[in-house]
């Protein structure tokens, strides 16, 4: 069977894999819930102001230069392959291409993109 | 073509079933899903089996007894936990945004499961050998950082919005370079096939090949595993226990169930990518030899763990960026000036 076709049908098996012990538990555990036991955890006192925070900037800062990167090592990874069959010409445009990426993380780097403030 | 006993034991299951069956694609079929059976059976026991020895691993490094009182030695330990964790009360805190949150546990879970589909336990012996292998691999793997930040997002707590957002930063800042870093084995390859990979290392192992991915890869694994000393996550003295702060009982048990699959997979990769998968001497088996190269690096990622305090949060996405990509792309530069050279040679 074609391996794409294997994983689809190995893909249904893992979904059901924790969906399984997630009913039986449903069908065993006690359910007496009150009105203390579900505030959300806060080092055991009630919950002080919103509990949806604002988040860090920086962490958007991170994702943004992971984004970048992550799409040129999908490009990267087509030129990997076939690497050594292609030859010098392979290896000066490799050479370009990571230049300019080590350009842009010296730039993010700069920005101080890559520091926690 | 292939030999081994795994490979020829699969051989003769199929012509028994074809000889009653008779179709094809039922016995395809019946193959994938016996197959796919074993798989989730070897990484539900794997959870089991490693809850216990990280426990007892740790205690012997902290120089503890570890738990001892189930079974002898302790060895039921983790039988018991795990139906102690099926009776307990699933609470549902206040304010949360229910979908989200009860799928972030199942949604952990497939991909932790899915790249068992991946690995090559002995020759010829892999559910699912297509050719962009690693690539889906690395694909599927990264899919673990969506439901660390759903269930961070949805649980109504801050302890877990910060906790899924750290995953976030952590796995993402170290997912490039482990990318980077498995890019050498590639271009070395010359495929993305894994079986194609372990093929490779007949002769050498990539750990002679490229000891600095090989590095590299150890910090990244443990990193996009949560593995301690990474574990910032979770960090238990920090922010409770990150992302699943609010969840309790069988939900609870799901996500330290990827966690300890997790474990056994990224000793599996070392395995496969590194340490030349099932290839050994003669005298065992290939998939012996596959085994006791996995379980020695589970072995070694456990007392890394239990050795090492605990990361800080601004070093440690530092480090990554700062210090790992770079070394990472001075590799893919070695290595492309390797094989050039090698070539011309």
């Amino acid at each position: 069977m074609d391996g794409y076709a294997t994983l689809g049908i190995f893909f249904i098996m893992a979904l059901g894999f924790p969906i399984a012990p997630i009913i039986i538990a449903n069908i065993i555990q006690p359910k007496q819930p009150t009105n203390e036991k579900d505030i959300p955890y806060e080092c055991g006192v009630n919950t002080i102001g919103k509990n949806n925070v604002q988040f860090h900037i920086g962490y958007f800062m991170y994702a943004l230069v992971f984004l970048l990167f992550d799409v040129e090592t999908v490009f990267l990874y087509p030129w990997a392959v076939k690497y050594s069959q292609l030859g010098l010409f392979a290896l000066v445009e490799m050479l370009v291409f990571v230049g300019i990426l080590t350009i842009g993380l010296w730039y993010a780097w700069k920005k101080g993109a890559l520091s926690w403030k | 073509m292939h030999s081994g006993i795994l490979y020829s034991l699969g051989q003769s299951l199929r012509e028994i079933l074809t000889s009653l069956i008779g179709v094809p694609i039922l016995v395809d079929l019946l193959m994938t899903i016996i197959c796919a059976t074993i798989l989730l059976l070897i990484m539900a026991t794997s959870a089991l089996v490693f809850t216990l020895g990280e426990r007892k691993i740790c205690a012997f490094i902290q120089v503890r007894i570890g738990p001892n009182r189930v079974g002898p030695g302790g060895l039921l330990q983790s039988v018991a936990d795990m139906l102690k964790l099926m009776d307990k009360e699933d609470i549902v805190p206040r304010g949360i945004d229910k979908w989200l949150w009860v799928l972030s546990p199942i949604l952990l879970l497939v991909p932790s499961a899915l790249i068992y589909a991946f690995f090559p336990f002995d020759d010829g012996v892999i559910l699912a050998d297509v050719n962009v292998g690693l690539f889906l691999l690395i694909a599927i793997t990264s899919q673990t950082i969506l439901p660390f930040l759903m269930g961070g997002y949805s649980s109504n707590s801050k302890y877990s919005l910060i906790g899924g957002m750290r995953t976030v930063a952590q796995m993402l800042g170290y997912e490039v370079p482990m990318v980077f870093a498995l890019m050498g084995i590639v271009m070395i390859t010359g495929s993305l096939k894994m079986s194609a990979i372990v093929e490779a290392q007949s002769d050498v192992w990539f750990i002679v090949l490229q000891p600095l991915a090989f590095l590299i890869y150890i910090v990244t694994a443990l990193v996009e595993s949560n593995r301690p000393p990474f574990n910032i996550v979770e960090g238990e003295s920090e922010i409770i226990a990150g992302p699943f702060t609010e969840y309790t009982g069988m939900r609870w048990a799901l996500f330290f169930l990827a966690e300890f699959s997790n474990l056994m997979c990224i000793g599996i990769l070392t395995t496969t990518l590194f340490l030349g998968g099932w290839h050994g001497p003669d005298f065992l088996p290939g998939f012996c030899w596959f085994w006791i190269k996995t379980l020695l690096c589970v072995l070694f990622y456990q007392w890394v763990g239990w050795t090492f305090p605990r990361a800080r949060v601004d070093s440690m996405l530092s480090f990554g960026w700062k210090v790992l990509l770079p070394i990472a792309l001075i590799n893919v530069l070695l290595t492309g000036v390797g094989i050039y050279v090698y070539n011309v040679m």
